[in-house]
């Protein structure tokens, strides 16, 4: 197994005929996913990329059976888009715009967590985040898919391109993934460190987890004390930002020390403190992930 | 996005909150003739720059004759003035905020933030006005008081009244202090904020409320839809670096040491300037330059970095995944076949189209260092830069 996607998940695209949603959706579609349509308001009834096009989610699910979705829409609309997916009952979204207005985001949260029962509830990942892969099966998201070798590590990251270059590292190694998961860059994210880790923690194939911080929020700290609590699983992690002035904001909206403890020598400290093994510098993700395997 | 006190003042007073009669003034003249249009004889006049600690910096005085205020602006106006938060080389004080000055009986603290553990807007508030409010929450807690607002329904007044009545405030000044918390929510709201802080909200010696500092930021995302807010900026009080990189869609932030990057990735950017650190060197400055850099793009990212005068080194790492390593290297190439360097340049290029990319750096006959992993480029630009400073001579 993998967590959220796999070979056979039907996958919708929100913003699906335009030039970024074209782009990544047929670089989804070579790699095997299993797209079944798009959405694009007033483009419904026509066809793209060989897949048909509705004008709005809900018409998509009751057709596809659509059963993830994930969103290329620009940030002013982005926000709708989101609910709009959740209200049609789509388990899984990734978001991948970048720019979405963080009060637009609280309100997408509330929506979310309307819904009475935590299994009726849409999980979202990102925005401003790479996107979800599961080597060898499905790619929703931006992500080149050949860095990512299939294995038993499950890869949680804020940032993009640094966990490319953990997936990188690691299958230098010979250590593959089972699915990496980009939470995102904002202060508000769909979903946090912790309520992924969940997941890994319950899935057969996944042996070990990597989680790839920053400076800013209080989401590293939450994700030790879980790991303290909640896990068998081993856990390795690495935080970037170490020299990062705090109170400026370093290109992520999320990334900024604004407070205690959200600076990136106080996060290590509490992840070591709750026995997460934390790679000294960004060059060692592979390395210590290859120490952490050794011991189970 | 950061607005200056007055204007801060200015669009609190517009929904409703309590302030002070002020103006503000932007020569020494028109300080004094604010001075005598709000009349009385003692006014508390301020620096206005992005900064807190304004105060400790002798940025805020009371001034009991005009002869004061004009010696306040002589001293001030047109000079930069270096707080604890504005790093060495300060922040132009360009106005002057002239402001009737108050009897206090009371100092309070209010703030409204977007708290990132509930993931809600958040509103705190202490009998601890006037004070650092981290220490007052790290040393006495029970002194600060929090409200979680649900964004279906928005602040309700009995949230407010809960707040207000944890402040020790006399009866009478109950009702005043809450529809002041309330206007101040409701600025926050229709405004995109991310942070407004009163610091401190007064009680007067007459029992009246009023907010006698007042800090707001802005989510640069939703400006978009806030033109009235943007008129707000001030391009003054920023940095030209971060200024002209955020014109080019650039993400740039300066800082102290010598060694320039240009990575793609806000968190690979971070991760490579603590590689540098490791390595023993120090960056100067942090740049993404985002998803899909065309090589025009990477050549107006090297100028940038350039254009900082600490800069004796430079390193580009790129992972590319929209990005190709041959559109990066071929912005390398047609910069330096442009443009003569004379400090180390090392690349490091990964992911799609690699190959292409390191061939046409080879091919290119340029001087340029290449590194395969993130570790070896990082070495390789320090070691670099240090066998450049032996040739200088310099320490």
């Amino acid at each position: 197994m993998s967590i959220f996607i796999n070979e056979k998940t039907p996958i919708l695209v929100q913003g699906f005929t335009g030039r970024l949603g074209s782009f990544h959706a047929k670089e989804m579609i070579d790699y095997g996913t299993n797209v079944v349509a798009g959405v694009t308001p007033g483009k419904g009834g026509t066809t793209h990329l060989g897949k048909p096009v509705f004008n709005t989610v809900k018409e998509a699910v009751e057709i596809t059976g659509a059963e993830a979705s994930i969103i290329f829409v620009p940030p002013a609309y982005a926000a709708d888009s989101i609910m709009e997916a959740a209200e049609s009952n789509i388990k899984y979204c990734v978001s991948i715009t970048d720019g979405i207005p963080t009060h637009d985001m609280i309100r997408v949260k509330r929506y979310l967590f309307a819904r009475a029962k935590p299994e009726d509830r849409m999980i979202l990942t990102g925005p401003n985040c790479a996107g979800t892969i599961s080597p060898g099966k499905a790619l929703l998201g931006i992500m080149p898919g050949h860095i990512f070798m299939q294995g038993n590590v499950g890869l949680i990251g804020r940032s993009g391109t640094l966990g490319y270059e953990a997936a990188s590292q690691m299958k230098e190694l010979g250590i593959g993934i089972s699915t990496s998961v980009g939470i995102g860059g904002d202060p508000i994210n769909g979903s946090s460190f912790v309520e992924i880790l969940k997941y890994f923690e319950d899935d057969d194939e996944t042996d070990a987890v990597l989680i790839i911080g920053e400076i800013g929020g209080p989401q590293e700290a939450a994700a030790a004390e879980y790991f303290k609590h909640h896990m068998k699983k081993p856990m390795a992690a690495y935080i970037a930002g170490l020299t990062a002035p705090p109170g400026r904001l370093m290109g992520h909206a999320g990334a900024i020390v604004n407070a205690r403890g959200e600076s990136a020598a106080e996060k290590v400290k509490i992840l070591k403190e709750s026995g997460v093994m934390v790679a000294p510098t960004p060059s060692e993700m592979g390395l210590t992930m290859a120490k952490l395997l050794k011991t189970i | 996005m950061n607005i200056h006190e007055y204007q801060a003042k200015k669009l609190l007073a517009q929904y409703g909150v309590p302030v002070p009669k002020g103006a503000v003034a932007h020569s020494k003249t028109a300080a004094i003739y604010q001075a005598n249009e709000i009349g009385g004889d003692k006014w508390i006049v301020k620096v206005q720059i992005h900064s807190g600690a304004r105060g400790k910096a002798g940025g805020v005085k009371l001034c009991k004759s005009q002869r004061e205020v004009s010696e306040f602006c002589d001293k001030f106006l047109g000079k930069k003035l270096v707080t604890l938060q504005t790093g060495p080389t300060g922040k132009l004080v360009s106005s002057i905020y002239v402001e009737e000055a108050s009897d206090i009986s009371k100092e309070l603290y209010v703030s409204i933030v977007l708290d990132r553990t509930v993931q809600k807007v958040t509103l705190i508030a202490s009998t601890e006005g006037g004070m650092d409010i981290e220490r007052v929450a790290q040393e006495t807690p029970d002194k600060i008081s929090k409200i979680t607002i649900d964004p279906a329904v928005g602040m309700q007044p009995f949230q407010a009244r809960q707040l207000v009545f944890t402040l020790g405030l006399p009866n009478n000044a109950i009702a005043a202090a809450s529809r002041a918390v309330m206007k101040c929510y409701r600025a926050f709201r229709d405004t995109d904020a991310n942070l407004l802080e009163i610091n401190p909200l007064i009680l007067t010696t007459e029992n009246k409320i009023l907010a006698i500092d007042a800090k707001m930021s802005f989510d640069s995302n939703a400006l978009y839809r806030r033109p009235e807010i943007l008129e707000f900026r001030d391009k003054t009080q920023e940095d030209p670096r971060e200024t002209n990189a955020a014109e080019h869609d650039l993400n740039y932030v300066g800082l102290d040491g010598k060694i320039g990057c240009l990575i793609n990735g806000a968190g690979l950017a971070m991760a490579t300037m603590d590689m540098i650190q490791h390595a023993g060197g120090e960056p100067a400055n942090f740049l993404d330059i985002g998803g899909g850099a065309s090589a025009e793009r990477v050549a107006t990212s090297i100028e940038l970095v350039l254009s900082d005068q600490n800069v004796e080194a430079i390193l580009i790492n790129i992972f590319a995944g929209i990005n190709r390593c041959d559109w990066v290297a071929q912005g390398i190439v047609d910069f330096l076949s442009k443009n003569k360097i004379d400090i180390p340049l090392v690349v490091r290029l990964s992911g799609t189209n690699v190959d292409k990319g390191q061939k046409i750096l080879k091919d290119s006959g340029k001087q340029v260092s290449t590194a395969d992993t993130l570790a070896d480029a990082a070495n390789k630009v320090v070691a670099a830069w240090k066998s450049q400073q032996k040739i200088k001579g310099a320490p």
